[in-house]
Protein backbone atom coordinates (compact mmCIF):
# COMPACT_ATOMS: atom_id res chain seq x y z
CA UNK A 1 0.00 0.00 0.00
CA UNK A 2 1.06 3.15 -0.88
CA UNK A 3 2.92 5.36 1.84
CA UNK A 4 2.30 1.69 4.23
CA UNK A 5 5.06 -0.78 2.92
CA UNK A 6 7.91 1.76 2.59
CA UNK A 7 7.47 2.38 6.17
CA UNK A 8 7.91 -1.50 6.74
CA UNK A 9 11.02 -2.30 5.09
CA UNK A 10 13.14 -4.81 7.55
CA UNK A 11 16.55 -3.56 6.11
CA UNK A 12 15.95 0.14 7.32
CA UNK A 13 14.84 -1.17 10.47
CA UNK A 14 17.90 -2.96 11.22
CA UNK A 15 20.19 0.12 9.75
CA UNK A 16 17.99 2.02 12.61
CA UNK A 17 18.24 0.04 15.59
CA UNK A 18 22.00 -0.03 15.18
CA UNK A 19 22.08 3.42 15.37
CA UNK A 20 19.89 3.86 18.28
CA UNK A 21 22.37 1.08 20.10
CA UNK A 22 25.13 3.02 19.29
CA UNK A 23 23.64 6.58 20.45
CA UNK A 24 22.05 4.72 23.54
CA UNK A 25 25.63 3.97 24.50
CA UNK A 26 26.49 7.05 24.46
CA UNK A 27 24.50 8.91 26.97
CA UNK A 28 25.34 9.50 30.53
CA UNK A 29 21.74 8.68 31.58
CA UNK A 30 22.18 4.74 30.54
CA UNK A 31 24.89 3.78 32.55
CA UNK A 32 22.76 4.52 36.04
CA UNK A 33 19.37 3.07 34.32
CA UNK A 34 17.18 2.74 31.44
CA UNK A 35 16.68 5.42 29.53
CA UNK A 36 12.48 5.73 29.36
CA UNK A 37 10.59 7.13 26.53
CA UNK A 38 6.90 7.26 26.49
CA UNK A 39 4.87 6.75 23.64
CA UNK A 40 1.21 8.99 24.46
CA UNK A 41 -0.73 7.25 22.03
CA UNK A 42 -2.84 3.60 22.08
CA UNK A 43 -1.91 3.79 18.09
CA UNK A 44 1.57 3.63 18.86
CA UNK A 45 1.55 0.90 21.26
CA UNK A 46 0.00 -1.17 19.27
CA UNK A 47 2.31 -0.98 16.12
CA UNK A 48 5.22 -1.74 18.71
CA UNK A 49 3.86 -4.70 19.79
CA UNK A 50 2.33 -5.98 16.48
CA UNK A 51 6.36 -5.38 15.02
CA UNK A 52 8.25 -6.67 18.41
CA UNK A 53 10.00 -2.87 18.61
CA UNK A 54 10.59 -3.13 22.30
CA UNK A 55 12.72 -6.90 21.54
CA UNK A 56 14.78 -4.79 18.91
CA UNK A 57 15.33 -2.21 21.17
CA UNK A 58 18.40 -2.38 23.44
CA UNK A 59 17.87 -3.07 27.01
CA UNK A 60 18.89 0.38 27.85
CA UNK A 61 15.61 1.75 26.68
CA UNK A 62 12.42 1.03 28.02
CA UNK A 63 9.29 1.79 26.56
CA UNK A 64 6.56 3.36 28.83
CA UNK A 65 3.20 3.09 27.36
CA UNK A 66 0.85 6.16 28.23
CA UNK A 67 -2.73 6.97 28.40
CA UNK A 68 -3.77 7.59 24.85
CA UNK A 69 -6.17 4.94 23.96
CA UNK A 70 -9.34 6.92 23.92
CA UNK A 71 -11.73 3.47 24.92
CA UNK A 72 -9.14 2.31 28.07
CA UNK A 73 -9.68 5.49 29.89
CA UNK A 74 -13.29 5.52 29.74
CA UNK A 75 -14.73 5.84 33.39
CA UNK A 76 -17.28 2.71 33.56
CA UNK A 77 -19.89 5.12 34.20
CA UNK A 78 -19.29 6.20 31.10
CA UNK A 79 -19.98 3.11 30.10
CA UNK A 80 -23.25 2.66 31.98
CA UNK A 81 -24.63 6.03 30.76
CA UNK A 82 -23.76 4.71 27.30
CA UNK A 83 -26.15 1.47 28.02
CA UNK A 84 -28.90 3.74 29.75
CA UNK A 85 -29.14 6.11 26.57
CA UNK A 86 -29.07 2.68 24.17
CA UNK A 87 -31.82 0.94 26.41
CA UNK A 88 -34.08 4.05 26.16
CA UNK A 89 -37.34 3.21 23.73
CA UNK A 90 -37.10 4.53 20.79
CA UNK A 91 -33.36 4.82 20.65
CA UNK A 92 -30.32 4.16 18.12
CA UNK A 93 -27.56 4.39 19.57
CA UNK A 94 -24.09 4.10 17.52
CA UNK A 95 -20.46 3.45 18.13
CA UNK A 96 -17.52 2.88 16.92
CA UNK A 97 -16.82 -0.93 17.03
CA UNK A 98 -13.76 -0.61 19.89
CA UNK A 99 -16.08 0.53 22.66
CA UNK A 100 -18.52 -2.11 22.03
CA UNK A 101 -17.02 -4.79 24.73
CA UNK A 102 -15.98 -2.06 27.60
CA UNK A 103 -17.31 -3.69 30.67
CA UNK A 104 -19.99 -0.88 32.52
CA UNK A 105 -20.86 -2.00 35.74
CA UNK A 106 -24.23 -3.60 34.91
CA UNK A 107 -23.02 -4.73 31.64
CA UNK A 108 -21.05 -3.84 28.25
CA UNK A 109 -22.89 -2.53 25.30
CA UNK A 110 -22.49 -5.57 22.93
CA UNK A 111 -24.39 -6.89 26.40
CA UNK A 112 -27.36 -4.43 26.17
CA UNK A 113 -27.38 -5.21 22.44
CA UNK A 114 -27.92 -8.76 22.98
CA UNK A 115 -30.47 -7.85 25.31
CA UNK A 116 -32.55 -6.10 22.91
CA UNK A 117 -31.17 -2.34 22.33
CA UNK A 118 -30.71 -1.08 19.09
CA UNK A 119 -27.29 -0.68 19.34
CA UNK A 120 -25.31 -0.31 15.94
CA UNK A 121 -21.24 -0.12 15.16
CA UNK A 122 -20.14 2.66 12.63
CA UNK A 123 -17.03 3.29 11.07
CA UNK A 124 -17.74 6.93 10.65
CA UNK A 125 -20.44 9.30 12.80
CA UNK A 126 -21.57 10.25 9.11
CA UNK A 127 -22.84 6.77 8.87
CA UNK A 128 -24.89 7.64 11.94
CA UNK A 129 -26.47 10.58 10.55
CA UNK A 130 -27.67 8.82 7.52
CA UNK A 131 -29.62 6.55 10.23
CA UNK A 132 -30.70 9.47 11.56
CA UNK A 133 -32.16 10.94 8.06
CA UNK A 134 -33.45 7.22 6.84
CA UNK A 135 -34.96 6.71 10.80
CA UNK A 136 -36.94 10.23 11.23
CA UNK A 137 -39.14 8.54 14.08
CA UNK A 138 -36.05 7.39 15.91
CA UNK A 139 -33.83 8.93 18.06
CA UNK A 140 -29.65 8.43 16.63
CA UNK A 141 -27.26 9.11 19.43
CA UNK A 142 -23.62 8.54 18.52
CA UNK A 143 -21.34 8.07 21.21
CA UNK A 144 -18.39 10.80 20.35
CA UNK A 145 -15.09 9.53 21.30
CA UNK A 146 -11.56 9.90 21.14
CA UNK A 147 -8.71 12.68 21.28
CA UNK A 148 -8.38 15.91 19.14
CA UNK A 149 -8.13 13.50 15.95
CA UNK A 150 -11.24 12.74 15.93
CA UNK A 151 -13.18 16.08 17.27
CA UNK A 152 -13.09 17.43 13.71
CA UNK A 153 -15.36 14.59 12.28
CA UNK A 154 -17.97 14.81 14.76
CA UNK A 155 -18.20 18.79 14.86
CA UNK A 156 -18.03 18.75 11.29
CA UNK A 157 -21.31 15.83 11.43
CA UNK A 158 -23.20 18.27 14.03
CA UNK A 159 -22.21 21.08 11.28
CA UNK A 160 -23.94 18.85 8.67
CA UNK A 161 -26.88 17.94 10.58
CA UNK A 162 -27.96 21.28 11.51
CA UNK A 163 -27.39 21.93 7.75
CA UNK A 164 -29.61 19.70 6.78
CA UNK A 165 -32.22 20.26 9.36
CA UNK A 166 -31.75 17.04 10.89
CA UNK A 167 -32.89 17.23 14.76
CA UNK A 168 -33.36 13.52 15.34
CA UNK A 169 -29.51 13.07 15.86
CA UNK A 170 -27.15 13.95 18.80
CA UNK A 171 -23.91 13.11 20.16
CA UNK A 172 -23.11 11.73 23.52
CA UNK A 173 -19.54 13.81 24.09
CA UNK A 174 -16.98 12.01 25.19
CA UNK A 175 -13.88 13.87 23.63
CA UNK A 176 -10.56 14.23 25.70
CA UNK A 177 -7.49 16.60 25.19
CA UNK A 178 -4.57 15.56 25.08
CA UNK A 179 -2.43 18.67 26.04
CA UNK A 180 -3.83 19.07 29.92
CA UNK A 181 -3.01 14.71 30.72
CA UNK A 182 0.54 14.84 29.14
CA UNK A 183 0.81 17.87 31.53
CA UNK A 184 -0.83 15.92 34.52
CA UNK A 185 1.61 12.92 34.08
CA UNK A 186 4.62 15.54 33.80
CA UNK A 187 3.34 16.76 37.00
CA UNK A 188 3.54 13.67 38.57
CA UNK A 189 6.10 12.98 41.55
CA UNK A 190 6.75 9.53 40.37
CA UNK A 191 7.80 10.64 37.18
CA UNK A 192 10.79 9.71 35.17
CA UNK A 193 10.21 10.06 32.12
CA UNK A 194 13.13 11.22 29.51
CA UNK A 195 11.49 11.77 26.17
CA UNK A 196 8.19 11.54 24.73
CA UNK A 197 6.98 10.14 21.37
CA UNK A 198 3.64 12.70 20.38
CA UNK A 199 0.49 11.55 19.07
CA UNK A 200 1.15 11.98 15.27
CA UNK A 201 -2.75 11.78 14.26
CA UNK A 202 -3.73 14.24 16.94
CA UNK A 203 -0.71 16.40 16.04
CA UNK A 204 -2.06 16.46 12.80
CA UNK A 205 -4.87 18.33 13.75
CA UNK A 206 -3.36 20.87 16.35
CA UNK A 207 0.04 21.05 15.18
CA UNK A 208 2.99 21.05 16.83
CA UNK A 209 2.76 24.15 18.39
CA UNK A 210 0.71 22.66 21.43
CA UNK A 211 3.53 20.66 22.52
CA UNK A 212 5.81 23.32 23.18
CA UNK A 213 5.25 23.76 26.74
CA UNK A 214 7.11 19.84 26.97
CA UNK A 215 9.95 21.35 25.51
CA UNK A 216 10.14 24.84 27.02
CA UNK A 217 8.75 24.01 30.25
CA UNK A 218 9.44 21.10 31.33
CA UNK A 219 12.84 20.51 28.94
CA UNK A 220 12.18 17.63 27.93
CA UNK A 221 12.42 15.93 23.80
CA UNK A 222 9.31 15.26 21.96
CA UNK A 223 8.87 14.15 18.37
CA UNK A 224 5.72 13.61 16.42
CA UNK A 225 5.61 10.27 15.48
CA UNK A 226 4.00 8.09 12.88
CA UNK A 227 2.65 4.74 13.10
CA UNK A 228 4.19 2.45 11.06
CA UNK A 229 7.56 0.26 12.73
CA UNK A 230 10.14 2.69 10.54
CA UNK A 231 7.95 5.94 11.89
CA UNK A 232 8.66 4.57 15.53
CA UNK A 233 12.61 3.69 15.24
CA UNK A 234 13.46 6.90 13.79
CA UNK A 235 11.57 9.27 16.37
CA UNK A 236 13.13 7.00 19.15
CA UNK A 237 16.42 7.71 17.06
CA UNK A 238 15.81 11.25 17.39
CA UNK A 239 14.63 11.58 20.95
CA UNK A 240 18.32 10.21 22.02
CA UNK A 241 19.90 12.55 19.00
CA UNK A 242 17.98 14.96 21.08
CA UNK A 243 19.47 13.83 24.21
CA UNK A 244 23.24 13.35 22.91
CA UNK A 245 23.63 16.96 21.69
CA UNK A 246 21.28 17.71 25.06
CA UNK A 247 18.82 19.64 22.88
CA UNK A 248 15.06 19.75 24.56
CA UNK A 249 12.80 20.44 21.25
CA UNK A 250 9.83 19.59 19.35
CA UNK A 251 10.59 17.82 16.32
CA UNK A 252 8.56 16.34 13.54
CA UNK A 253 9.42 12.93 12.03
CA UNK A 254 5.41 12.81 10.49
CA UNK A 255 5.98 15.92 8.56
CA UNK A 256 3.98 13.87 5.60
CA UNK A 257 0.76 13.94 7.44
CA UNK A 258 1.71 16.71 10.15
CA UNK A 259 1.57 20.09 8.92
CA UNK A 260 3.25 22.27 12.08
CA UNK A 261 0.27 24.56 12.51
CA UNK A 262 -2.38 21.58 12.21
CA UNK A 263 -5.48 21.51 10.23
CA UNK A 264 -7.31 25.01 10.21
CA UNK A 265 -10.65 23.59 8.82
CA UNK A 266 -10.88 20.80 11.28
CA UNK A 267 -9.56 23.30 14.66
CA UNK A 268 -12.11 25.79 13.23
CA UNK A 269 -15.24 22.71 13.31
CA UNK A 270 -14.26 21.85 16.29
CA UNK A 271 -13.72 25.26 17.90
CA UNK A 272 -16.93 25.91 16.80
CA UNK A 273 -18.93 23.23 18.48
CA UNK A 274 -17.33 22.16 21.26
CA UNK A 275 -15.73 24.04 24.55
CA UNK A 276 -13.64 22.12 27.57
CA UNK A 277 -14.74 20.96 30.46
CA UNK A 278 -14.02 22.64 33.76
CA UNK A 279 -12.62 18.50 34.34
CA UNK A 280 -13.35 15.01 33.05
CA UNK A 281 -12.76 12.15 35.29
CA UNK A 282 -10.26 9.50 33.88
CA UNK A 283 -10.53 5.61 34.45
CA UNK A 284 -7.33 5.03 36.65
CA UNK A 285 -6.03 8.76 36.33
CA UNK A 286 -9.21 10.12 38.24
CA UNK A 287 -10.75 13.99 37.42
CA UNK A 288 -8.23 15.82 35.41
CA UNK A 289 -8.62 19.81 34.64
CA UNK A 290 -9.65 20.58 30.91
CA UNK A 291 -9.15 16.98 29.75
CA UNK A 292 -12.35 17.28 27.96
CA UNK A 293 -14.81 19.03 26.08
CA UNK A 294 -18.35 19.31 25.91
CA UNK A 295 -20.64 20.89 23.56
CA UNK A 296 -21.59 24.62 23.33
CA UNK A 297 -24.77 25.90 24.50
CA UNK A 298 -25.56 26.82 20.49
CA UNK A 299 -25.43 23.21 20.04
CA UNK A 300 -27.38 21.95 23.09
CA UNK A 301 -29.92 20.59 20.85
CA UNK A 302 -27.66 17.91 19.09
CA UNK A 303 -26.15 17.50 22.98
CA UNK A 304 -27.20 13.95 24.17
CA UNK A 305 -26.20 15.06 27.51
CA UNK A 306 -28.88 17.74 27.83
CA UNK A 307 -31.36 16.43 25.61
CA UNK A 308 -32.18 13.01 27.31
CA UNK A 309 -31.52 12.50 31.41
CA UNK A 310 -28.16 11.04 32.07
CA UNK A 311 -27.53 9.25 35.06
CA UNK A 312 -23.73 10.34 35.21
CA UNK A 313 -22.95 8.09 38.08
CA UNK A 314 -19.24 7.67 39.24
CA UNK A 315 -18.44 4.31 39.73
CA UNK A 316 -15.43 2.73 41.29
CA UNK A 317 -13.30 0.11 39.04
CA UNK A 318 -13.09 -3.20 40.28
CA UNK A 319 -10.56 -3.37 43.20
CA UNK A 320 -8.14 -6.55 41.74
CA UNK A 321 -8.15 -4.50 38.48
CA UNK A 322 -5.05 -2.34 38.47
CA UNK A 323 -5.32 -0.31 34.86
CA UNK A 324 -4.57 2.97 36.78
CA UNK A 325 -0.91 1.49 37.81
CA UNK A 326 -0.60 0.33 34.40
CA UNK A 327 -1.51 3.75 33.09
CA UNK A 328 0.39 6.09 35.11
CA UNK A 329 3.38 3.44 34.51
CA UNK A 330 3.81 2.72 38.11
CA UNK A 331 3.69 -1.15 36.88
CA UNK A 332 3.52 -3.48 33.73
CA UNK A 333 0.52 -5.03 32.53
CA UNK A 334 1.37 -8.44 33.54
CA UNK A 335 2.58 -7.26 36.78
CA UNK A 336 -1.30 -6.70 37.59
CA UNK A 337 -2.32 -9.28 39.67
CA UNK A 338 -5.55 -10.32 37.16
CA UNK A 339 -3.73 -10.07 33.86
CA UNK A 340 -3.70 -13.41 31.88
CA UNK A 341 -5.46 -15.22 34.53
CA UNK A 342 -9.39 -13.39 35.31
CA UNK A 343 -8.35 -10.45 32.67
CA UNK A 344 -8.29 -11.59 29.08
CA UNK A 345 -8.71 -10.37 25.83
CA UNK A 346 -12.07 -12.58 25.81
CA UNK A 347 -13.30 -12.06 29.07
CA UNK A 348 -11.78 -8.37 29.78
CA UNK A 349 -11.98 -7.33 33.33
CA UNK A 350 -10.20 -3.34 32.48
CA UNK A 351 -10.76 -1.44 29.76
CA UNK A 352 -7.07 -1.49 29.09
CA UNK A 353 -7.35 -5.45 27.94
CA UNK A 354 -10.47 -4.52 25.69
CA UNK A 355 -9.01 -2.21 22.89
CA UNK A 356 -6.40 -3.52 20.53
CA UNK A 357 -4.23 -0.10 21.30
CA UNK A 358 -4.71 -1.24 25.38
CA UNK A 359 -1.62 -1.99 26.58
CA UNK A 360 -2.66 -5.28 28.52
CA UNK A 361 -4.26 -6.20 25.12
CA UNK A 362 -0.88 -6.07 23.25
CA UNK A 363 1.06 -7.43 25.96
CA UNK A 364 -1.96 -10.32 26.09
CA UNK A 365 -2.28 -10.79 21.98
CA UNK A 366 1.82 -10.61 21.27
CA UNK A 367 3.74 -11.87 24.66
CA UNK A 368 4.65 -14.92 25.45
CA UNK A 369 1.70 -15.74 28.25
CA UNK A 370 3.64 -18.38 29.80
CA UNK A 371 6.65 -16.21 30.29
CA UNK A 372 5.26 -13.00 31.94
CA UNK A 373 3.18 -15.03 33.97
CA UNK A 374 6.18 -16.86 35.20
CA UNK A 375 8.00 -13.07 35.74
CA UNK A 376 4.98 -11.95 37.63
CA UNK A 377 5.19 -14.85 39.88
CA UNK A 378 8.38 -14.50 40.33
CA UNK A 379 8.42 -10.87 41.09
CA UNK A 380 5.69 -11.46 43.73
CA UNK A 381 7.54 -14.36 45.08
CA UNK A 382 10.86 -11.91 45.61
CA UNK A 383 8.44 -9.17 47.31
CA UNK A 384 6.76 -11.78 49.70
CA UNK A 385 10.32 -12.84 50.80
CA UNK A 386 11.76 -9.69 51.50
CA UNK A 387 8.55 -8.53 53.25
CA UNK B 1 -10.64 4.77 15.18
CA UNK B 2 -7.54 6.88 15.66
CA UNK B 3 -5.48 5.12 13.02
CA UNK B 4 -6.04 6.58 9.51
CA UNK B 5 -5.85 4.88 6.49
CA UNK B 6 -4.26 6.32 3.23
CA UNK B 7 -6.15 6.08 -0.03
CA UNK B 8 -6.69 8.44 -3.20
CA UNK B 9 -9.57 10.70 -4.25
CA UNK B 10 -11.05 9.48 -7.59
CA UNK B 11 -14.76 11.17 -7.72
CA UNK B 12 -16.31 14.65 -6.41
CA UNK B 13 -19.86 13.35 -5.54
CA UNK B 14 -21.02 16.01 -3.83
CA UNK B 15 -19.17 19.50 -4.59
CA UNK B 16 -21.35 21.72 -2.18
CA UNK B 17 -21.50 19.04 0.99
CA UNK B 18 -17.72 18.54 -0.23
CA UNK B 19 -17.94 14.55 -0.48
CA UNK B 20 -16.06 12.60 -2.74
CA UNK B 21 -15.28 8.98 -3.49
CA UNK B 22 -11.94 7.18 -2.27
CA UNK B 23 -9.83 4.35 -3.10
CA UNK B 24 -8.74 2.54 -0.10
CA UNK B 25 -6.84 -0.58 -1.60
CA UNK B 26 -9.55 -1.12 -3.68
CA UNK B 27 -12.64 -0.16 -1.40
CA UNK B 28 -14.48 2.83 -2.84
CA UNK B 29 -15.68 4.97 0.23
CA UNK B 30 -17.74 8.17 0.60
CA UNK B 31 -15.59 10.24 2.35
CA UNK B 32 -16.09 14.14 3.50
CA UNK B 33 -12.78 15.95 2.72
CA UNK B 34 -13.90 19.27 4.47
CA UNK B 35 -10.48 19.22 5.98
CA UNK B 36 -8.23 19.44 3.51
CA UNK B 37 -10.24 21.94 0.72
CA UNK B 38 -8.78 25.00 1.31
CA UNK B 39 -8.65 28.51 -1.22
CA UNK B 40 -5.25 26.61 -2.58
CA UNK B 41 -6.78 23.63 -3.17
CA UNK B 42 -10.72 23.99 -4.23
CA UNK B 43 -12.74 20.87 -4.42
CA UNK B 44 -12.73 19.48 -8.10
CA UNK B 45 -8.86 20.08 -7.68
CA UNK B 46 -8.78 17.33 -5.33
CA UNK B 47 -8.94 14.37 -7.24
CA UNK B 48 -5.93 12.14 -7.60
CA UNK B 49 -4.81 13.37 -4.17
CA UNK B 50 -3.61 11.01 -1.57
CA UNK B 51 -5.09 11.91 1.86
CA UNK B 52 -5.49 10.19 5.06
CA UNK B 53 -8.84 8.86 5.74
CA UNK B 54 -9.95 8.83 9.33
CA UNK B 55 -13.20 7.93 10.22
CA UNK B 56 -14.73 8.75 6.89
CA UNK B 57 -12.63 12.07 7.07
CA UNK B 58 -10.02 13.07 4.62
CA UNK B 59 -8.04 14.64 7.33
CA UNK B 60 -4.66 15.28 5.95
CA UNK B 61 -3.73 15.39 2.49
CA UNK B 62 0.07 13.35 2.25
CA UNK B 63 2.95 15.15 1.18
CA UNK B 64 4.80 13.03 -1.37
CA UNK B 65 8.02 15.32 -1.14
CA UNK B 66 8.25 15.06 2.73
CA UNK B 67 7.23 11.21 2.28
CA UNK B 68 10.17 11.14 0.02
CA UNK B 69 12.58 13.17 2.25
CA UNK B 70 11.94 10.48 5.22
CA UNK B 71 12.60 7.59 2.51
CA UNK B 72 15.89 9.03 1.63
CA UNK B 73 17.13 10.07 5.18
CA UNK B 74 16.41 6.32 6.10
CA UNK B 75 17.90 5.02 3.02
CA UNK B 76 20.73 6.91 3.67
CA UNK B 77 21.07 5.61 6.65
CA UNK B 78 20.66 1.98 5.73
CA UNK B 79 23.35 2.43 3.06
CA UNK B 80 25.81 4.34 5.60
CA UNK B 81 25.39 0.90 7.81
CA UNK B 82 26.30 -1.41 4.19
CA UNK B 83 29.15 0.36 3.84
CA UNK B 84 30.60 -0.03 7.36
CA UNK B 85 29.68 -3.44 7.54
CA UNK B 86 31.48 -3.97 4.12
CA UNK B 87 34.70 -2.16 5.68
CA UNK B 88 34.36 -4.60 8.94
CA UNK B 89 33.61 -7.51 6.91
CA UNK B 90 36.50 -6.62 4.19
CA UNK B 91 39.57 -9.47 4.21
CA UNK B 92 38.26 -11.68 6.70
Amino acid sequence: MKYVDEFRDPDKARALVHEIESLAQQLDITRQRPLQLMEFCGGHTHTIFRYGIEQMLPDSIELVHGPGCPVCVLPMGRVDDCVALAERPNVIFTTFGDAMRVPGSRKSLLQAKADGADIRMVYSPLDALDLANNNPDKEVIFFALGFETTMPSTALTVLQAEQDNINNFSLFCNHITTVPTIKAILDSPDMQIDGFLAPGHVSMVVGERPFDFVAETYEKPIVVTGFEPLDILQSIWMLLKQLKENRHDVENQYARIVPADGNAAGLDALSKVFELREFFEWRGLGSIDHSGVKMRDDYAQYDAERKFSVPNLKIADPKSCQCGEVLKGTIRPWECKVFGTQCTTETPMGALMVSTEGACAAYYNFGNLDELLNKRNQKSQLSAASA
Amino acid sequence: MCLGIPGEIVEITDSEKKLALVDVSGVKRPVNIACIVDDEHPVESCIGDWVLVHVGFAMSRIDANEAKITLDLLNELGEAQAEVEAMQASGQ
